[in-house]
């Protein structure tokens, strides 16, 4: 398990990161969203270990990672922000490196670097110095670095970032298969990767935890989910809004679109799924309005992420 | 410490500054000194007299990318959340290049041939010279090793290690200290030439490995590494 307790981090006056509580246990992926600058990065920081926190604590698999901050460490795998490597090493010599470090040696090293070499598509490269690399393989370099030990604990800081689409679904395709028996915290700005790999997800602004849910659960926040899109067409003079209002458990509508006498009205429901797409869809039918379409709206996390983070800043 | 050595011998700069100090030992010593001149069959004056000079200049090179690389490169925070203690990263480094520094001495092993072969030479006076100057090495290694855990620009790392190793040669070169002597009294300047690695250095090419000299070179090299670690360890959080 993953921990961290009233985290907190100050840089002088500046409080980066006020009191970030929360656990992650083996098996979940947490996504960690949220503004630049919005403190996800000292807070990957300092549960890793590289930060001191200025107060509160974290753990990893039990382990403090100030006071016992070597365990802490041997049990975790990091990919720091920008994925920093050893340019003047080879991607073989590197990553034997870190296999030293991480106190492996002969076969069993070579069985790791190897290995991790197969996950991370990296043969092809395997001679070559690391600062020649694109970036794209640079990533997996030091994503390599970060699972080579095959950790219980992974804390992979944007580890998507320069891949292209293609490199982008390999990544998440492996992070989704090692989810299943690690406990992995990631940190992103790319909202399609939560719904793509998170089982949770926290949004962080201003160094306060704004939300933390499921990506279903936040979608749910969103206004817009649930809601029902009609689009018809309306017979010669008539307005169907303050009709399709009083439907029961109707909110309020909003026009969308109105091209002459065809409209698209979004529908709030009073409550999500309690069938008022039968209802408007039977009102429809007795006021003579030709329903074209009737969609179902699923919440987007866009959106959510906007109206939590932009509250915070106003 | 093995990464780091592996990260010297791989490096294209390593093999230029071997070449470089072998070259300036073999300039310095047959050409400036007069080696052959001297018929002498010793070490002292032709070879080792140039060392607190020569190193000056090649081992801050040596240091200034020690921190300074890892800072650039943003390694740092990989390296300080690996297993290891920041300690440990910090004297494996040194370490490293400091067995690299006296790989490089070793290699002017064929001037020892040389004298053996000319006259017979002290070997023990030869022997207490090599660890004189390792020593050396050492001490400004560790200079060059703090002064590069505060900048990220290895340059400003080489000048401000160059500097005070300067300073720590001055402070005790007969030179600058006799000078110094008329003007302010006797114990003050033996105090400030205690500080220099000038008036250990010396005593060591004389052929004598004094306790008070190791002591010197170890209390130096220990508060410089100190003085490392508390730099990067204020530093990580800016």
């Amino acid at each position: 398990m993953i921990e961290a307790k009233q985290l907190t981090k100050f840089f002088g006056d500046h409080k980066a990161v006020d009191e970030v509580s929360f656990t992650v246990e083996k098996g979940e992926i947490l996504g960690f969203l949220g503004p630049n600058a919005a403190g996800k990065s000292t807070t990957m920081r300092m549960l890793t270990g590289y930060l001191p926190p200025s107060a509160g604590a974290a753990a990893i698999g039990g382990c403090d990672i100030v006071a016992d901050s070597l365990n802490a460490r041997r049990k975790m795998g990091y990919l720091p922000e920008n994925a920093p490597v050893y340019e003047d090493m080879t991607v073989t010599g590197f990553l034997q490196f870190i296999a030293r470090i991480r106190g492996l040696s002969g076969r069993e090293a070579d069985d790791a670097v190897e290995r991790t070499i197969g996950k991370c598509f990296l043969e092809g490269v395997r001679h070559q110095m690391v600062g020649t690399l694109s970036k794209g393989f640079n990533q997996r370099v030091c994503f390599a670095q970060s699972i080579l030990h095959d950790p219980e604990y992974l804390i992979l800081d944007e580890p998507t970032d320069g891949l292209d689409p293609n490199q982008k679904h390999e990544v998440r395709t492996m992070i989704r298969e090692m989810g299943r028996d690690k406990a992995i915290i990631l940190s992103t700005h790319i909202l399609e990767e939560v719904d793509a790999v998170c089982t949770r997800a926290i949004i962080i602004a201003n160094g306060v935890i704004q939300a933390d849910d499921t990506p279903k659960g936040l979608r749910a926040r969103s206004e817009k989910d649930g809601s029902l899109a009609a689009r018809f067409t309306v017979p010669e003079g008539v307005d169907p809004i303050p009709g399709l209002e009083a439907v029961d458990g109707v909110v309020k509508t909003e026009v969308m679109e109105q091209d002459g006498l065809k409209m698209l009205v979004r529908i709030y429901p009073v409550k999500k799924g309690d069938g008022l797409a039968a209802r408007i869809a039977e009102y429809a039918a007795g006021q003579g309005l030709a329903l074209e379409s009737l969609t179902e709206e699923i919440g987007r996390l866009d959106e959510v992420f906007r109206a939590i983070t932009m509250k915070q800043e106003s | 410490m093995a990464r780091e050595l592996r990260g010297y011998f791989g490096s294209p700069l390593a093999y230029v500054l071997i070449v470089i100090f072998l070259l300036l030992n073999g300039f310095f010593t047959f050409f400036i000194s007069g080696f052959y001149e001297m018929e002498q069959a010793d070490l002292r004056d032709a070879f080792f007299r140039w060392h607190p000079w020569l190193f000056l200049v090649l081992v801050p090179a040596v240091a200034m990318r020690l921190w300074a690389e890892e800072r650039r490169q943003g390694t740092m925070e990989l390296i300080l959340t690996l297993p290891i203690t920041l300690g440990e990263a910090i004297l494996g480094k040194f370490l490293a290049a400091w067995f690299f520094i006296a790989v490089s001495m070793a290699l002017t092993f064929p001037l020892v041939l040389t004298t053996a072969y000319l006259g017979d030479p002290d070997m023990g006076a030869i022997f207490c010279g090599y660890v004189g100057s390792i020593l050396l090495g050492g001490a400004y290694l560790s200079v060059g090793s703090m002064t590069s855990a505060i900048t990220r620009n290895q340059v400003i790392s080489f000048v401000a290690a160059a500097m005070i190793c300067l300073f720590l040669v001055l402070a005790g070169y007969p030179p600058v200290t006799d000078p110094l002597a008329d003007w302010v009294p006797k114990w003050i300047v033996d105090i400030v030439a205690g500080f220099s690695v000038m008036t250990h250095y010396q005593s060591m090419q004389k052929g004598v490995i004094d306790f008070r000299d190791l002591l010197y070179y170890g209390s130096l090299m220990f508060f410089m590494l100190f003085a490392n670690g508390v730099i990067l360890q204020a530093r990580r959080s800016s």
